[in-house]
């Protein structure tokens, strides 16, 4: 049995996230990696397991990151407190704009703050990646630790970057996430298992 | 009676989008126009088009503030309540079932393979998604320097292992996006007295 205390921390943990997060789901990553991994529920690695299984699962990926991450933690009922927090604040923010005031957005402060907050929201989503990718590829820590580099992530990740393009040049769409998923699944298992490389 | 009917209809609705949509709020989008505007014409395309200016200008889940808002539109605040139940709990249920394997599916030496590599996929795929949308931000000076700001300040001081709230960052880019309008508005304010004289 989770404690109280548990899930009273994991529904106040996506109350924040879900409260002070713009740009949807991806615009809730940085927040969200950085209390995961500063509360030591998740790794970076863990973390970005999690967000392939929300990200090729239907429904909205903030959803299932707040269910994973709680049933993570503490069960059926940690995934409901999560869910639940994260849920809360849009559903009370929406109430209020659509039953209250009603042109909340039109104000022209309002507009004035989300005018700032927009091009950040971009911005946070582009440093996650590149700070990711220092922290679980290039397997940076801090200056005093020596580097880790996984090649084989950065050749993974090349080849994806380039199907990708690829892809986009002769389709002249951008290719699903699920297919990319799969191919970087099998190319996991080529370039890591032992019967290939040793 | 009619209203009764209209609630269910906006849960199973949304049920079935939350269900069916890969790719989150932003994938939605189109779906919910579609159902709630073309088929079942609860909701007017004007009124459609404010909704997505607020679902996605308030904070939180896009999919969440529309479904709160468009179940809000339709039947009140039990459709709202409808509405978000039903977008939620598809995830919910699947993704649930997914982590009670999930663990032991990690201990399968090929899926940790597998794993390995899809890490560096969501890596990439992260990356596009915020390049995308810098793709369709207008870029203006303003906006240019808040992002380029964000991504050079945020990278550095994880490099020198300084810890910055998130929430620090956003605050900071609304408040000065708060001062520049007000600078903007008593310059206007000045321009338009200067006239009267």
């Amino acid at each position: 049995m989770p404690t109280f205390s548990t899930l009273i921390n994991l529904f106040l943990t996506f109350f924040k996230v879900g409260a002070v997060s713009f740009g949807g789901g991806y615009g809730m990553l940085s927040l969200l990696r950085e209390t995961v991994v500063s509360a030591n529920w998740l790794t970076d690695s863990e973390f970005l397991n999690f967000v392939a299984v929300s990200e090729s699962t239907p429904g909205p990926v903030a959803i299932n990151m707040a269910t994973f991450i709680g049933s993570s933690q503490a069960g059926v009922l940690g995934s409901m407190f999560a869910t639940f927090g994260v849920v809360m604040p849009s559903f009370i923010i929406i109430l209020i704009i659509v039953a209250l005031v009603n042109n909340l957005i039109k104000y022209a402060g309002v507009q004035g703050f989300l005018r700032g907050v927009r091009p950040c929201a971009i911005g946070l989503i582009v440093a996650t990646a590149i700070t990711m990718f220092l922290s679980t590829i290039v397997g940076f820590v801090n200056f005093e630790t020596t580097l880790s580099v996984d090649y084989k992530g950065i050749i993974i990740l090349a080849i994806i970057a380039l199907i990708g393009y690829i892809y986009k040049r002769i389709k002249g769409k951008k290719i699903s996430p699920i297919l990319l998923i799969v191919i970087s699944a099998g190319l996991g298992i080529l370039a890591y298992s032992p019967l290939i490389f040793k | 009676m009619d209203k009764f009917k209209k609630i269910i209809g906006v849960f199973l609705t949304m049920f079935k989008i939350g269900l069916f949509t890969f790719g989150g709020g932003y994938a939605m989008i189109a779906i919910f126009e579609n159902e709630f505007v073309s088929n079942k014409k609860w909701i007017d395309k004007d009124e459609f088009v404010d909704i997505v200016a607020i679902a996605e200008s308030t904070p939180g889940p896009i999919a969440i503030n529309s479904s709160t808002y468009i179940g809000y539109k339709v039947a009140g605040i039990l459709g709202s309540i409808a509405g978000t139940l039903g977008m939620v709990l598809p995830s919910f249920t699947i993704i649930y079932i997914i982590s009670l394997f999930f663990d032991k599916f990690l201990e399968f030496e090929y899926v940790k393979y597998a794993f390995h590599g899809i890490q560096a996929c969501v890596i990439y795929l992260i990356l596009t998604a915020g390049i995308k949308m810098f793709k369709s931000m207008k870029k203006d000076l303003f906006n240019t320097i808040i992002f380029a700001g964000v991504v050079v300040v945020m990278v550095a001081l994880t490099i020198l292992s300084i810890k910055l709230s998130t929430i620090l960052y956003i605050l900071t880019c609304g408040i000065i996006g708060l001062i520049i309008y007000l600078i903007g508005f008593l310059k206007s304010k000045t321009a338009v007295k200067k006239e009267d004289k």
